[in-house]
């Protein structure tokens, strides 16, 4: 008897939880609103499925209790109702399922206007590349990695001198300009995550990953990483700032090139072999 | 010449079976310690995987005492709060759960309730717990070895596990891990073909494929699943000891560690994470399915009701071990994959969800009209439905792979994944102990204990685990030992995560109860008779209780129904046994 008041007051206990709760997610900073949408959708469809599962036993347990006498009823099967319920569950979850597909498809159909932003993971901290005025980005391979040239930037490759290196620093990006986020890693897996995006993918060393977003509001948001790297995996943070044109422009002006990185590190070696 | 034209032989054994072919025992060691009784290798199995549960349950309670209280523990460092959740982890899933269902409970239950003498190769059978508990102990064995145990979070992803900055990487720990996990695998391959040829060929005169009940088929399922998922991690487990100790590079590709080029190259990281997940979906309906099995007979046993829908039942069962073998990469939608693998991958995933609700339904509904009991198996079993459907639904999140990516790599995902398989089985095993100890030891296990153990674990279950997702929604990740500042992390999550531990450490306190209880009852507990529960399957229908080595005596038992006749109109008790011939002009099921 307990135990069917326990049950509704489980489910009267979870709808309220979930109503009062001030734990909810951080409000969006990207056109990614459809994946909030369609999560609305399912937590709908889930706790309508979830209540009803519990009341109808809780109230089976309150009416069928055992009492002196009684007895169970006698049905072995219901081919009728056993059909209804799988054909209604289908149509449940083809309801969740539909506006799903499609929303991942526009998740991995990168717009052509979008601008590429290389980010770089490594124990434990973050690197980016932008392309320089050629905008494209030069090539890359872990294996030209060194003291020098930290994020392994092939320099045979002419389009890769003009690429704006922003080393272990905060990422800025323009408001309202696409940006597809190439992800690389030069040691183990990583995973690039800024709840407020909402888009977040795993970085693979000796692959390049990618997901796509359009940031639709200005602010500093921080950067985790949200796959299990070592023991610095928790300390692993970064900084996205979202600015308007203005502020973006004036940032990117103060960046430095590949090539001149490269050239101050010349000179660098230099200085330091003199007597 | 041998006569082979059908008819020649008896299509099904005699009943009688000569003594001599039942090899009894003859020592004290050969009875108890290297027996060769299915029997006492399910209690040599469940007490060895409880024991080593119990290091798991410990290993939560200090990564809860870290979260709830961040900084104020210092021995809890960020490498052994990694050791932690990943010796917690992988115990949880394959030294306790699959270890207790399939070697704990498929031993014991298997030959009792097929009608069956024993398992049919016992030594085969022994041999298996002995590598079990070989692997238990290379296990334990790292947490004493330079290093310690592997944090390398229990999937073990390369490149990361065998490299420095991951804890046991470059020690003993990762080694240690892999070398265990091989020795599992062989284990489990002896015992796991000793069930599914035992179900198949030693069935009791009449025992019909049909007639099974689910716990059987639930277990004998999630066998044939082990036996074609496991290779999958062994090879896994092979391609990265090689790795590591011979410096191939199937999973390592070229990379720069700690600032030195390694001689690594070519390998691919995400062909580890298939094999693996090939592995460790089905390894999740390797847990359920013998959930889902033993529940359907503890609901209908004490709701005195026979289950509903049985052959739909058997069929759900049968659908979603063949599907889980395809929806595996939904554990990797944000892995790096090819972005297409996400269609199928959801598409399978929530198709799954289809055979899934249907046993669902179908547990309900057999308690619709029944005569339900409200005994610990009955309190168990509902809390299971609870728990599963929570959990179960929650993974229509996760599986739907746009829903996931928000979502993926946050406590979101912990919680989900502890309340359908973890919290959800472990109500069904605490049920099935309660079911089943009248019979194993002959004495029922004390009922105010018990009470006080149900109503601690389920609600506390509840209130660790759901309050969890919320802590996932705003966005905090999984696999932080803290923290720290985080600006889109309000305080109130740090209050939540110290409720979550409290609730943690009362569960935690409520289980040395149930142990307790165990001992306890051994004793003093209620002498329960050879039926108790008034249950119509064979296990109950034994000459002697607890059951003798080879469980029948003289005759085998001959079945002439299902295994769910309760509350038969016309019948003059409320169940017939399987092995009971009965009233003529009662109405059949099977």
């Amino acid at each position: 008897m307990a135990i069917a008041v326990v049950l509704v007051l489980v489910v009267v206990g979870s709808v309220v939880f979930h109503l009062l709760s001030p734990w909810w997610w951080t409000p969006i900073a990207s056109n990614w609103g459809y994946i909030d949408n369609t999560l609305v959708i399912t937590f709908w469809i889930t706790g309508i499925v979830f209540a009803a599962v519990v009341l109808f036993m809780a109230y089976c347990v309150f009416r069928f209790r055992h009492k002196e006498g009684s007895k169970a009823a006698y049905e072995p099967e219901n081919r009728k109702l056993e059909s209804w319920l799988t054909v209604i569950t289908a149509i449940g979850v083809a309801a969740m399922l539909a506006p799903g597909l499609y929303v991942w498809s526009q998740f991995i159909s990168v717009p052509d206007d979008a601008t590429e932003v290389e980010v770089i993971a490594q124990q434990w901290q973050w690197s980016y590349r932008l392309p320089g005025e050629d905008g494209r980005l030069g090539k890359s391979d872990n294996r030209l990695v060194s003291l020098e040239n930290p994020l392994g930037i092939d320099p045979e490759d002419p389009n890769g001198q003009d690429d704006v290196v922003v080393e272990a620093a905060d990422l800025h990006l323009p408001i309202d300009k696409p940006v597809k986020m190439l992800l690389r890693s030069i040691d183990v897996l990583h995973d690039f995550y800024v709840p407020e995006f909402r888009a977040k993918m795993d970085m693979v060393p000796g692959s390049v990953t990618y997901f796509w977003f359009t940031p639709t509001r200005t602010g500093t948001f921080e950067v985790l990483c949200a796959e299990l790297c070592g023991v610095g995996h928790a300390f692993m943070r970064g900084i996205v700032m979202v600015d308007n044109e203005e502020d973006y422009l004036a940032w990117l002006a103060e960046q430095s090139t590949f090539a001149q990185l490269s050239e101050a590190q010349q000179v660098g070696t230099l200085e330091e072999e003199r007597p | 010449m041998v006569d082979v034209t059908p008819g020649s032989r008896d299509a099904v054994p005699p009943a009688e079976v000569p003594d001599v072919e039942l090899y009894h025992p003859h020592s004290w060691w050969t009875t108890y310690v290297f027996s060769q009784d299915a029997k006492v290798i399910a209690i040599q199995y469940a007490g060895t995987a409880m024991a080593i549960g119990f290091v798991a349950l410990v290993l939560s309670w200090l990564m809860r005492l870290q979260l709830g209280f961040p900084g104020t523990f210092d021995f809890i460092t960020p490498e052994a709060y990694y050791q932690f959740i990943t010796m917690h982890g992988m115990i949880m899933v394959v030294y306790l759960l699959t270890a207790l269902f399939l070697g704990g409970f498929g031993n014991y239950l298997i030959p009792l309730m097929v009608g069956a003498r024993d398992m049919v190769f016992p030594y085969a059978n022994m041999l298996s717990y002995w590598i079990y508990l070989l692997a238990v102990l290379v296990l334990v064995a790292s947490f004493f070895a330079p290093g310690g145990p592997t944090g390398a979070g229990w999937t073990l992803y390369p490149p990361q596990a065998i490299l420095s900055g991951t804890p046991g990487g470059q020690d003993w720990g990762i080694l240690l891990m892999l070398f265990s996990l091989i020795l599992f695998i062989i284990g489990f391959t002896m015992g796991g073909l000793n069930y599914v040829v035992t179900v198949l060929q030693a069935r009791a005169r009449g025992m019909t494929l049909m007639r099974l009940p689910l716990t059987v088929w639930g277990i004998f399922t999630a066998t044939v699943m082990a036996l074609l998922a496991f290779p999958a991690l062994f090879v896994a487990c092979v391609m990265m000891l090689f790795d590591r100790l011979l410096g191939t590079s199937f999973f390592m590709p070229a990379l720069v560690e700690m600032g030195e080029q390694l001689s690594y190259g070519g390998g691919s990281p995400i062909l580890f994470q298939h094999l693996f997940w090939f592995f460790g979906h089905p390894e999740v309906y390797i847990v359920a399915l013998p959930a889902f099995g033993i529940v359907s007979d503890l609901i209908s046993t004490h709701a005195r009701k026979n289950i509903f829908g049985y052959r739909m039942m058997v069929w759900a069962i049968v659908a979603i071990g063949a599907l889980s073998f395809i929806v595996w990469a939904h554990h990797m939608y944000v892995s790096g994959m090819h972005p297409y693998f996400g269609f199928f991958f959801a598409t399978t995933t929530l198709i799954i969800a289809v055979p899934t609700a249907i046993k669902v339904y179908n547990w309900v509904l057999t308690l619709w009209r029944g005569d339900i009991h409200l005994s610990l198996p009955m309190l168990f079993a509902l809390a299971f439905i609870v728990t599963f459907v929570n959990g179960g639904l929650t993974g229509l999140f996760l599986g739907n792979v746009v829903v996931d990516v928000p979502l993926s790599d946050t406590m979101f995902v912990v919680a989900h994944f502890h309340m359908v398989m973890g919290v959800a089985p472990i109500m069904v095993i605490f049920g099935a102990i309660y079911h089943w100890y009248p019979k194993i030891t002959g004495r029922m296990l004390n009922d105010a204990m018990g009470h006080f153990h149900f109503w601690v674990t389920f609600i506390g279950a509840y209130a660790i685990f759901f309050p969890m997702h919320y802590v996932g929604l705003v966005g905090v990740p999984r696999r932080y030992p803290e923290l720290g500042e985080t600006a889109f992390i309000p305080d109130s999550v740090h209050d939540l995560n110290a409720f979550i531990t409290v609730a943690a450490l009362i569960v935690g306190f409520a289980q040395m109860v149930f142990l307790f209880n165990l001992f306890w009852s051994l004793r003093y507990g209620k002498e329960a008779g050879g039926n108790p529960w008034r249950a119509t399957t064979l296990e109950w229908q034994t000459p002697q209780t607890p059951p003798a080595h080879g469980n029948w005596g003289k005759e085998l038992p001959v079945v002439y129904r299902w295994a769910y006749d309760y509350s038969v109109p016309g019948a003059p008790q409320d169940f017939i046994a399987q092995n009971d011939p009965g009233p003529p002009n009662l109405p059949r099921h099977a």
